[in-house]
């Protein structure tokens, strides 16, 4: 691990020690991650549902993702911060997690696809609004994050059964 | 009572269904997985129908236009839950059902769930009820509101199950 150091000091940080040491710290911090994620997931799902042609079949992608989106990256941002947090009590071993360093990747891989999808697919949006089904690659791009977004739950289910602590 | 619910949960604990759930090591995490992705999707709904009764998010849509598309999304994801939550309390009763975190997110699941049976229920008499006067829309915002508080309650308490459990330290 190269920045095996970086990670030890994280951890010895203050604020990993209090994270780790405070009784209560911990369970608050993820009891609102918990919040966030569900928020995040969930306010995705409705936007990827839609480009699935499954639900709000008959609103515009354009409408509701500017009313969906703000509260889906507002919510990201707790849960990355919560998340941080969390990380910072125990960092070293959450680097040698199978389960956390694989949902640090299915994040990237949603990442990626929604950056693709952003670039490529939604500069034609115009074309395609208020139609369902939308394109194939539109389709593609909701199914996808819907994919990588059950996995990040699933692997971070996972991560608090084999990190050690409450479960 | 207390005595009767442990005497239940000692049986429980014993049944071939329980023992199941016990013994084979990825049931407990992968109906929990189901069951917060189910969390989410209620989240995400009451959230956007919340949002849009406070007037912060979703005006271009109507009350009842929202509520006819997502609350079916919560009423199917609560059966799923309620399903979930029936394995894992299953399989671990005495963790579950004697825990405070546990009927405190029980009790705040009926009052939300009466909460939106009512208030779902008078949009079916007349689509634009919430925003026919000034006093009903005030009362649709303080439904949002007390709804909004009622679901962070239940995945806080959700969450603490796992730390008033008895076998771990706390």
């Amino acid at each position: 691990m190269p920045f095996q150091a970086l990670f030890m000091w994280i951890e010895q940080s203050p604020v990993g020690v209090f994270m780790r040491e405070n009784v209560i710290a911990f369970p608050l911090v993820e009891s609102i991650h918990v919040l966030a994620l569900t928020l995040v997931v969930g306010s995705i799902s409705m936007i990827d549902l839609r480009l699935l042609g499954v639900s709000a079949r008959n609103h515009a992608v354009t409408k509701l993702s500017n009313e969906i989106l703000p509260v889906t990256w507002v919510c990201f941002v707790v849960a990355a911060t919560t998340g941080s947090l969390l990380f910072s009590s125990k960092a070293v071993d959450y680097t040698h997690n199978f389960f956390f360093l694989g949902k640090m990747v299915l994040m990237a891989c949603a990442g990626l696809n929604m950056m693709l999808f952003h670039f490529i697919t939604w500069r034609s949006v115009a074309n395609w609004d208020t139609d369902t089904p939308a394109p194939f690659a539109a389709k593609l791009a909701g199914g996808l994050s819907l994919l990588f977004w059950i996995g990040v739950i699933i692997f971070g289910r996972w991560v608090g059964f084999t990190i050690g602590g409450a479960f | 009572m207390p005595q009767s619910l442990h005497t239940f949960c000692n049986w429980l604990a014993n049944t071939p269904p329980s023992q199941l759930f016990q013994n084979v090591a990825w049931i407990i995490p992968a109906v929990q997985s189901v069951h917060i992705f189910c969390i989410s999707l209620v989240m995400g709904s009451v959230a956007l129908i919340d949002l849009r009764l406070l007037g912060i998010t979703g005006r271009s849509q109507s009350i009842s236009g929202m509520t006819n598309r997502l609350l079916p999304i919560v009423w199917v994801s609560i059966v799923i839950l309620f399903l979930t939550g029936a394995v894992l309390a299953i399989a671990e009763p005495i963790r579950s059902l004697e825990n405070p975190a546990f009927q405190a997110k029980m009790l705040m699941l009926l009052l939300v769930g009466t909460l939106t049976f009512f208030f779902q229920d008078m949009l079916r008499g007349d689509v634009a009820f919430w925003e026919m006067s000034p006093a009903r829309r005030a009362t649709a915002k303080l439904t949002a509101v007390v709804s909004l508080l009622l679901w962070v309650g239940i995945v806080f308490a959700g969450r603490w199950i796992a730390y008033m459990d008895t076998s771990y330290g706390g």
